[in-house]
């Protein structure tokens, strides 16, 4: 056989172009193209280092109650005062910042793994498995996450991994529905039916072609997700079914300081801002990463 | 020669699944009881116009798509009573080559991966180095350097992409490969390469190869039988130098003075059949070509003409075929 | 013969102003009056850029498209934007390759050619009607009365590429663009539409500007042909001379790599290499990594469109004619 292309030089001569943009790299762009999403990503690695050297960082044991120092406005000593049982609510605050982040991302996982097995189950064999798989998800989407959080926190108590059970429970089918939808599209590519007629075994199929070419709007759909759960945690937690006192988390920070209301304002005012500034900066990177990916906004 | 494969009454026909209210449309025959077979090293180009029911036809003989009825016997082997990990091992021997040389090379796989999943999922790629000197090897083979099995396909063009799904299909050496419309998305620079290609390792390797086109003139120089289709039926089969030169069917002489020729001044010679391809959903009664058929009689919306050999190695679906006065002359192959 | 359009120095770019991607290098062309003219080329060729230039369809930014496109001795890049519809399915008519996606889905296919006269001509309703199925007649619409109230999804590709015609003329322009109007067809339809473009325009005596990869459809309707490669025109001829005595090898190989019916090669001719994406090769000829019959002067200096005869032009260093250096 004869060839005499001479496509070494050719392709040498293809390198000299720009590289097509890789798969995440529209992700990185929006990460560092916009500056609010740069804000809000340093302000989300912050919460998180605090989170995690909560005990080098904080001044106070959290638990701590002290009589003398009760319902003490800021200070030097105590950048956010005392509350009712003179705990330092900086120290709290701090602490309470790695239950509220944790909830906020380890929901979201969970939910996001087992999403991603029923979604691309029910999406890549379809018939029964899909139609059960999918009116369970409608079942549990009609069902507000809150409530269903509320309901089970109060049947099952508030106990940390009920909390994360709940939750991923009620994340599960918005990461199913997603799961399904793309699995449905990239079912269609064609490389999907070159590997089937290559012979390749189903559960390859799946998790060579199938689940790295649905990953990214799972992605997306977590950022967007950690921001609703920790949310709803600190919801549950001023409810009184989430996290427990005497431990701390931004719901049953703001959740004492209510009941105390008249003596200090600081605690529910430092909740409420931790809560509000955690939350929407992860919104505006979630939102920035939907933008992206969603093809309607591609430039 | 030997008979490899022996296509006998197959059906596939699709039904309306929509959720849709309202009435169901009828089930859409894309083919149509379809009889033919296939010999051992030779290239069968199936060709037609979009909805005649070619790919479909493709992706039936190697039971990507199950058949409604009829049988597919392959190596002695009746294929359409086999369980699906049967029908699996069987794709050792039978590959594919895509119309889509975009999509159909994993996006996120390297070249060398994408080039050795046939030979990883029958266990003949080796590992480590002896795997990489394979790919290389398939890689020079069809004309690639394999200095670059380890980038991802975005980075190749087209035709190189062709090349690279190419050498997966003869990576396990297979007996049949099927190319549906393996040029049809290339640049016209481009799809002359690759019919070369493909052409050099049909006669390397001596596989059957079923080669899917919309257009008789790309098929020309590869094939050795030509059968032509319409709305999921063969009108028309047999060796090149018949169809090419003394087509029977009027179907056939229309796609022949249809197809656009590099060759200006011959504006007059041209048939143009008139009215469109009837939907596969509602195919004519009778022969399926009446409604454009320059011939059409009273007979043909009432029975369905067969196919017939009307000359030697040419057979004919056509009521007057027999008859009919080949119009045109062309030039002697 | 009257000049119609005459395009100088198209120039089309994109990218950093530095370092700017050529997606068209400069081209110049002329269209007479009432004459067929192909754009040949492949992808990354810049013909379709160049029809859109000028029709004024490019987005600018981020394109920036300069040069000369005069029509009828009136330069189209100098009037202001907001006048160009007018000249735009007045004196212009459009066809493109996706017909469907050109048609408005939910107006019946009456009111769309209506409203494309409505736009540039002071008519009653009542002509407009009759001219809207004069029109349908014209571009071979069975039963034209009975179609006006139907819907683009009614039709079949072959019958929307019709409507897609009879709105393009439906002001009896004096230059048609096509863009690839027959690539989306079957076989036997795209015979149909060329034989209604052939038919249009001996009725009507429009010019055709047509672009297309098929060499085969220029053979078809053209008289003259342009072709281009990565932004260049690489030869310009009359159909007859260029299919005969094509000076450019690419040209050449292009002609020679068409898989025709009453072909008797085993094999078919093939130019090796890739086509190279728009505007990557920036210096030289951008066809010389796959020629073959390069020269070391190739690679520093892309060669100018000289004569080659009388109405034939060529860009070639290594077959131009003594002399022309």
């Amino acid at each position: 056989m004869t060839m005499t292309t001479d496509l070494p030089q050719d392709l040498a001569e293809r390198e000299a172009i720009a590289p097509e943009p890789g798969y995440w790299d529209p992700v990185r762009h929006v990460l560092l193209d916009r500056w609010s999403t740069r804000i809000a990503f340093v302000v989300v690695i912050l919460f998180i280092l605090a989170a995690a050297f909560a005990p080098w960082l904080a001044p106070y044991d959290p638990l701590r109650q002290s009589i003398v120092s009760i319902n003490k406005l800021p200070s030097w000593d105590h950048w956010l005062g005392t509350d009712q049982f003179g705990r330092d609510v900086m120290s709290r605050m701090i602490h309470g910042s790695r239950n509220s982040l944790i909830f906020g991302l380890l929901a979201p996982i969970f939910a996001a793994f087992f999403g991603t097995i029923l979604g691309v189950t029910a999406g890549y064999f379809g018939g029964w498995a899909d139609r059960v798989i999918s009116r369970v998800i409608d079942l549990l989407m009609a069902f507000p996450e809150l409530l269903l959080a509320i309901l089970i926190a109060a049947a099952l108590g508030g106990s940390f991994w009920n909390i994360v059970v709940v939750l991923t429970v009620a994340f599960t089918p918005g990461f199913a529905r997603v799961a399904r939808a793309s699995t449905l599209a990239v079912k269609q590519e064609p490389y999907v039916e070159a590997a089937i007629a290559a012979g390749v075994r189903t559960p390859l199929i799946i998790f060579r072609h199938i689940v790295p070419n649905i990953m990214a709007p799972i992605v997306v759909l977590m950022t967007l997700w950690s921001a609703s759960s920790i949310r709803i945690e600190a919801t549950l937690s001023f409810l009184g079914i989430g996290t427990q006192p005497p431990n701390p988390s931004w719901g049953n920070i703001i959740r004492d300081g209510l009941t105390n209301m008249f003596a200090t304002q600081w605690p529910i005012v430092a909740g409420g801002m931790a809560i509000t500034i955690v939350v929407l900066a992860i919104s505006i990177i979630g939102d920035s990463v939907r933008d992206v990916l969603d093809p309607e906004n591609a430039q | 020669m030997t008979v490899l494969m022996t296509i006998d009454g197959l059906t596939k026909s699709f039904a309306d699944t929509s959720m849709r209210l309202g009435p169901k449309r009828p089930p859409v025959r894309a083919v149509d009881g379809v009889s033919f077979h296939i010999m051992q090293g030779e290239v069968l180009a199936v060709v037609g116009e979009s909805g005649c029911g070619k790919s479909t036809l493709g992706r039936l003989l190697l039971r990507l798509i199950e058949p409604t009825s009829g049988t597919v016997t392959f190596e002695g082997q009746n294929m359409s009573v086999m369980a699906p990990e049967q029908v699996r091992q069987m794709r050792q021997r039978m590959q594919m080559v895509f119309q889509d040389p975009f999509g159909s090379l994993s996006p996120r796989r390297t070249i060398a991966n994408i080039i050795a999943e046939p030979m990883d999922t029958f266990g003949l790629s080796g590992t480590g180095k002896a795997r990489r000197e394979k790919v290389a090897a398939l890689l020079q083979m069809v004309g690639l350097p394999s200095i670059y099995m380890d980038r991802k396909p975005r980075q190749f063009s087209g035709g190189q992409r062709q090349r690279i799904g190419i050498a997966r299909a003869i990576s396990v050496d297979p007996t049949f490969i099927v190319a549906d419309e393996p040029v049809s998305a290339l640049d016209v620079s481009i799809q002359a390469q690759i019919i070369n290609l493909m052409q050099d390792l049909q006669q390397d390797k001596g596989f059957s190869f079923l080669f899917i086109a919309h257009d008789l003139a790309v098929v020309r120089h590869i094939a050795d039988r030509v059968a032509v289709m319409y709305l999921g039926r063969i009108v028309e089969i047999g060796t090149k130098g018949q169809v090419y030169n003394a087509p029977h069917h009027p179907y056939t002489e229309a796609l022949l003075s249809a197809a656009p020729h590099p060759e200006p001044g011959r504006r007059e010679t041209r048939i143009i059949l008139q009215g469109d391809v009837p939907s596969p959903s509602n195919v004519p009664s009778g022969c399926a070509f009446r409604t454009r058929c320059p011939l059409a009689q009273d007979i043909c919306a009432r029975e369905q003409p067969a196919l017939r050999e009307v000359a030697p190695g040419l057979n004919t679906a056509c009521h007057f075929a027999a008859a009919h006065p080949i119009t045109r002359h062309r030039a002697q192959a | 013969m009257t000049l119609l359009l005459d395009v100088q120095n198209l120039v089309v770019e994109f990218g950093p102003v530095r370092n700017p991607v050529r997606v068209v290098n400069g081209i110049s062309f002329t269209v007479q009056a009432g004459e067929s003219v192909g754009i040949v080329g492949e992808s990354g060729s810049g013909k379709s850029m160049t029809a859109l230039s000028i029709l004024r369809l490019v987005n600018e930014p981020p394109a920036r498209v300069s040069g000369k496109v005069l029509f009828q001795g009136r330069d189209l890049m100098q009037i202001p934007k907001r006048d160009m519809p007018a000249v735009r399915g007045k004196e212009i008519g459009m066809i493109f390759q996706e017909p469907m996606s050109s048609l408005n889905p939910v107006m019946t296919i009456g009111d769309q050619i209506d409203e494309a006269i409505f736009l540039h001509e002071d008519l009653s309703k009542a002509a407009r009607r009759q001219r809207v199925i004069d029109l349908l007649r014209l571009v071979g619409m069975p039963d034209p009365e009975n179609r006006l109230s139907a819907y683009p999804d009614q039709f079949s590709g072959g019958m929307r590429q019709r409507v897609m015609a009879a709105m393009a003329m439906a002001c009896n322009p004096k230059l048609l663009i096509a863009d690839e109007p027959t690539t989306a067809l079957d076989v036997t339809i795209q015979a149909q539409v060329l034989a209604m473009m052939l038919d249009i325009r001996t009725r009507l005596n429009s010019a055709i500007l047509l672009i297309t990869h098929d060499l085969g459809v220029v053979a078809e309707i053209c008289d003259r042909v342009v072709v281009m490669y990565a932004g260049h025109i690489m030869e310009d001829a009359g159909v007859h001379e260029l299919f005969a005595n094509a000076r450019h090898p690419y040209t050449q190989g292009l002609l020679k790599s068409v898989p025709t019916l009453n072909d008797t090669r085993k094999r078919l001719h093939q130019i090796p290499g890739t086509v190279p994406p728009a505007g990557t090769i920036k210096q030289g000829c951008p066809f010389r990594p796959r020629c073959p019959m390069r020269m070391d002067r190739c690679a520093v200096e892309m060669p100018p469109l000289v004569a080659h005869g009388p109405a034939h032009r060529a860009a070639c260093w290594a077959t131009q004619p003594e002399g022309v250096a």
